[in-house]
């Protein structure tokens, strides 16, 4: 396959950054998106240039690590993220626009690399659970309904990659905070901060710069582990509930 | 040492809801619903056009003289005045300042961008301006009869005919009455997801809801302009 890409290239955080244009040849279609930017890399070092920067980890799709706007799309056509997106889903000649992730919370390090610690943060604020140390609890000490494991389990595939943010017009982080909110509040173990976790967390998402939500519903197409809308309006009744039992 | 036993006091709800997004959107909800509710009423009310000048205006007379004899002349209809009031100024005041914060949040754009919401949403904001101009429009046509060209104080039916007998007030009404359609197709589903009444089994039938209340409210509104177009209001 041979490709036009249109890539983001910023120098650094505080450099103001351009779309460059690229040819690459010789790409096959069972390459994932990420080797074929490996094989443009290389390229551009034998040619002498700097290789274009970005994010990734596992490419099991997994970790959230890799994550780029491609043709407007976060983690492009599929549902998926860029490291399971094969090149099979593109055609021969095509022209690919690569973007990194925009939004004011998540500022751009360098070409495709952004700053998520944004999301660490709101994860400090309230995604966790407090448990005594020592030996493992007996496993029938908590027993967990059928219904809130599943809906919990469902929560918990959340990578936090940030696709909700880049895919979301106010770049709000309604579904990622929501989906750590839901998992932890739905259950047992998470009960003793329930209130405090949701109010924690919404607080710090509204520091850290993100947008409000408008209910356009594009994180949720967006999000390659497909974190339901429901999510948010869980979210948003967690929140008003403890706003009253506050005191 | 001894605990501090009583922290700050902390603000009082409306307060504390006010300074979070969700909160400042659930305020939205509230309002929003508010006025949905008050504009079910006035729709319904509207359609005793088609029984004639008696009874539409004893009708508006009647309105005048509600929630008597506890409640003075006029007052029911003051109070609802106020509440209405309130309400557009907090669903405006909160979504002018969750926009800004919104636009602030996505400094840039995307070099290829496919519109994946329905028109509806995507027209909530400036739909939203168009509605309080209308309503600016409206309250000097209809209520204050500042630019009605008939303009008699208790003779509603006679200032409502005159007014609709000008093209360019239908069209801005019509054209008003489609952006209302359209704001609460997105907005009553909304304000059901931002007070979290909403859950992936009611979704549909919220949706639906807000379609049909959509639709209902834009047709019975339009009806009047149409009815006095057409000669059978005259």
């Amino acid at each position: 396959m041979k490709l036009t890409l249109r890539i983001w290239r910023q120098r650094d955080a505080d450099s103001a950054g351009a779309m460059t244009t690229y040819e690459v040849d010789g790409i096959s279609e069972d390459m994932s998106f990420l080797e074929m930017l490996d094989h443009l890399n290389e390229e551009l070092i034998l040619a002498g240039d700097e290789p274009v920067a970005f994010d990734h980890d596992c490419r099991e799709g997994i970790c959230g690590a890799c994550g780029m706007v491609i043709n407007g799309q976060a983690h492009g056509p599929e549902r998926t993220t860029t490291c399971q997106l094969h090149m099979r889903h593109f055609r021969d000649g095509d022209v690919i626009d690569v973007e990194p992730w925009r939004a004011a919370a998540f500022p751009v390090v360098k070409d495709l690399v952004v700053d998520r610690s944004a999301f660490d943060r709101i994860i400090g604020a309230g995604g966790y659970v407090s448990v005594p140390t020592g030996a493992a609890p007996e496993a029938h000490a908590t027993p967990v309904p059928k219904e809130a494991a599943d809906l919990a389990f469902e929560h918990a595939e959340c990578i936090g990659c940030g696709a909700c943010v880049a895919a979301c017009p106010n770049g709000s982080a309604m579904l990622f905070t929501s989906a750590k909110v839901v998992h932890l509040n739905v259950l047992p173990q998470g009960a003793p901060e329930r209130e405090s976790r949701v109010l924690g967390m919404v607080s710090a998402m509204d520091e850290q710069g993100f947008g409000g939500c408008t209910n356009t519903g594009e994180c949720a197409v967006a999000c390659p582990k497909g974190i339901p809308l429901s999510a948010i309006g869980t979210m948003n009744r967690e929140y008003l509930r403890a706003s009253v039992k506050r005191r | 040492m001894a605990l501090a036993t009583r922290t700050e006091r902390s603000p009082s709800l409306i307060g504390f809801v006010w300074h979070s997004t969700v909160g400042k959107k659930a305020v939205m909800a509230v309002t929003g619903l508010v006025m949905l509710a008050y504009l079910v009423a006035h729709m319904l009310g509207n359609l005793k056009i088609f029984f004639g000048a008696g009874e539409f205006n004893a009708y508006a007379h009647w309105l005048r003289t509600l929630g008597g004899p506890v409640l003075h002349h006029e007052w029911f209809l003051w109070i609802v005045r106020a509440v209405l009031a309130a309400s557009v100024v907090l669903h405006g005041v909160a979504a002018y300042q969750l926009s800004r914060r919104d636009l602030a949040a996505r400094p840039a754009r995307y070099e290829r961008r496919r519109a994946r919401t329905s028109y509806a949403t995507r027209t909530m904001r400036w739909g939203g301006v168009v509605l309080g101009l209308f309503l600016v429009w409206h309250l000097l046509d209809l209520t204050t009869l500042t630019v009605n060209p008939n303009a008699q104080q208790g003779h509603p039916y006679e200032n409502l005919v005159a007014s609709f007998g000008r093209w360019y007030v239908n069209v801005v009404y019509i054209v008003a009455m489609l952006a209302l359609g359209l704001h609460i197709r997105h907005g009553f589903w909304s304000a059901a997801q931002t007070l979290g009444a909403n859950s992936p089994r009611r979704d549909r039938a919220f949706k639906a809801t807000a379609d049909g209340l959509a639709a209902l409210l834009t047709l019975g509104f339009v009806a009047v302009p149409i009815g006095v177009m057409t000669g059978i209001v005259s």
